[in-house]
């Protein structure tokens, strides 16, 4: 099936805006990443201003001083215009971001995109469900960080999604925050998910609070509340540290029905071990676009998809070319192939 | 224009950032950005302290179940800021004796450090230990054998936590030398060096291209949800 869009003019003119300068970046940061790494002596540039030629003793016999060079010593050195160390992470971004566009552009062009299926966000609908016919509420947490960490704004991409469907179920949703930054943006988040649902009457700020920007101050608090008032529901999205699994262990003794996601590797196999769902590393942060279902957003998880295929081709090539050069380690087409593979991967 | 404006700000605030890490020159311009994210956050602080104060001044007023814990919070509120900002206790910096206040908060022996030392970390170890108990429950569920995938995981966590202590050492440790391969602090090792890593790498490589994917749809203003999503 075909998907269309009616785009408003001014949007589709914003956007081509945004994509262009976006481009025009990526191509300036290109070029300046190469004019560099052509230099080749991985020399950093000293602008001939600041050049100061060191006069010769006089006292140096004539036939020294004929083999001696003029040292040049730079008194304010000129910074580079582009840090060479980051070319391959440069690539990266290039590369990521190229892929995304094309997928964006091929979704929208109506090309269908198979996504395969997050059973923790397929839960979503059927935990807000839950939590309104219990009459209970739902609690949302978006872990402990400011708006400055990405995790805590892919919570708050999520607290979106499910702000919107418990204002459609007329649920209600408790969102206590760690940082005061964060309490306005999810403020923000809610009365605007309200809004689009049509239900900007059930909208009330007090139920979006900040606690205290203390670890565990706001632990006690939050599991306080859910020993007091039992959520139905409990989400954990956003960064998290030791309080993971207090906060898991404690909605599974009350018998809420929990879904997690997080970045925090170390803290996942807490999540899974006492949460009904957990989004592991990626899945966390395709879950709002997933949610959405746009084919705009949807196209970005195939750029995402693309990139990890070029990593996984990257990861045999590498293994198969250690693989080889342990056998035979004087190969040179091998070493070159691996020396090339390690700058490709900024080793 | 609610929107735009805030959905802007993010892209150039975004895309400033992203230059100043690969252009030196433009290192500046994400240092004030950051600065700048500094600056928001401890006005947002107040609004923080407003939200606490009003959500436990109501509940106060409503004589609401637990309201005597709502006096405890404020009054512990009041006090710390009052100490705070008068720096009681505090004596003035060395360097700078004719200013009263010039000492910081920090200092040994003043009333701010006394509360933080005597009060803070105390409560603080206390939550901190209830982990203890969560870790203990968390695994005696996790740790069921009852499929093949948790007596794997089940046999695994017992290498591991056995390969780690001394138990593991007095158990497999006669064997001998051709077999030291399979004493249990060599398995443990073996375990978290290479299924462990590959499998924590995977979830790296997942969440870096995550993160990346993410940045950009805030950054070309595809994913609006945290504006609360539609068009702007």
């Amino acid at each position: 099936m075909r998907i269309t869009h009616k785009i408003p003019r001014r949007i589709v003119t914003n956007q081509s805006c945004k994509r262009v300068a976006a481009f025009v970046f990526m191509l300036m940061c290109y070029a300046g990443a190469f004019a560099f790494e052509t230099r080749g002596d991985g020399s950093v540039p000293i602008a001939p201003t600041a050049r100061i030629v060191v006069a010769q003793n006089t006292s140096t016999p004539p036939q020294e001083s004929a083999t001696s060079t003029p040292v040049a010593v730079s008194a304010t050195p000129a910074r580079p215009l582009f840090n060479s160390e980051k070319t391959a992470l440069l690539l990266w971004i290039v590369f990521i971001g190229a892929a995304v566009t094309v997928s964006v552009w091929l979704a929208k062009s109506g090309r269908p995109i198979r996504i395969r299926r997050i059973a923790a966000l397929e839960a979503v609908d059927n935990a807000v469900g839950r939590a309104t016919e219990m009459g209970r509420s739902i609690l949302f947490v978006p872990g402990i960080q400011d708006m400055d960490n990405i995790q805590t704004v892919a919570g708050l991409t999520m607290l979106g999604r499910v702000a919107k469907t418990a204002a459609e179920y007329d649920a209600t949703i408790e969102v206590p925050t760690c940082r005061s930054l964060v309490m306005e943006a999810a403020r923000d988040t809610v009365r605007a998910s309200y809004l689009s649902a049509g239900r900007a009457d059930g909208f009330s700020a007090d139920r979006i609070t900040y606690i205290t920007d203390d670890q565990f101050g706001y632990v006690a608090h939050v599991v306080g509340s859910m020993v007091r008032e039992k959520p139905a529901t409990c989400f954990y999205m956003g960064c998290f540290f030791a309080e993971s699994l207090i906060f898991a262990e404690t909605g599974n003794a009350i018998g809420a029905i929990q879904i997690a996601g997080t970045a925090e590797s170390s803290q996942l196999p807490f999540f899974v071990a006492a949460c009904d769902y957990t989004l592991i590393g990626e899945e966390f942060f395709a879950a709002s676009a997933y949610l959405s279902g746009e084919p705009a957003q949807l196209g970005t998880l195939r750029g995402q998809d693309v990139g990890k295929f070029a990593v996984g081709v990257l990861i045999v090539l590498g293994a198969l070319a250690s693989t080889i050069l342990i056998v035979t380690p004087n190969s040179a087409p091998v070493v070159w192939f691996f020396d090339i593979l390690q700058k490709v991967l900024g080793g | 224009m609610k929107r735009i404006i805030p959905m802007w700000i993010a892209i150039i605030g975004g895309f400033a950032m992203m230059l100043s890490s690969f252009v030196p020159l433009a290192e500046s311009a994400g240092e004030m950005f950051a600065d700048v994210f500094n600056v928001v956050a401890a006005i947002a602080f107040v609004l923080g302290a407003g939200s606490l104060a009003k959500q436990h001044l109501e509940k106060l007023s409503r004589r609401d179940a637990g309201w005597g814990y709502s006096i405890i919070t404020l009054g512990s509120f009041l006090i710390t800021l009052f100490i705070g900002l008068l720096k009681i206790g505090i004596h003035p910096n060395p360097s700078f004796p004719q200013a009263a206040y010039s000492g910081s908060n920090d200092a040994e022996g003043s009333a701010w450090s006394w509360i933080y030392e005597y009060m803070i970390t105390p409560l603080t170890s206390t939550m901190f230990a209830l982990l203890a108990f969560f870790v203990a429950s968390a695994a005696f569920r996790a740790f069921r054998a009852k499929n093949t995938e948790a007596i794997l995981l089940l046999v695994t966590a017992f290498i591991v936590l056995l390969g780690r202590t001394f138990a593991g050492v007095v158990l497999t440790g006669w064997f001998p030398d051709w077999a030291s391969g399979l004493r249990l602090e060599n398995l443990s090792i073996y375990v978290m060096q290479v299924f462990n890593t590959a499998g924590n790498r995977a979830i790296m490589i997942g969440i870096a291209l995550g993160v990346a994917a993410t940045g950009l749809r805030i950054l070309f203003g595809i994913d609006r949800s945290w504006l609360g999503g539609g068009d702007a």
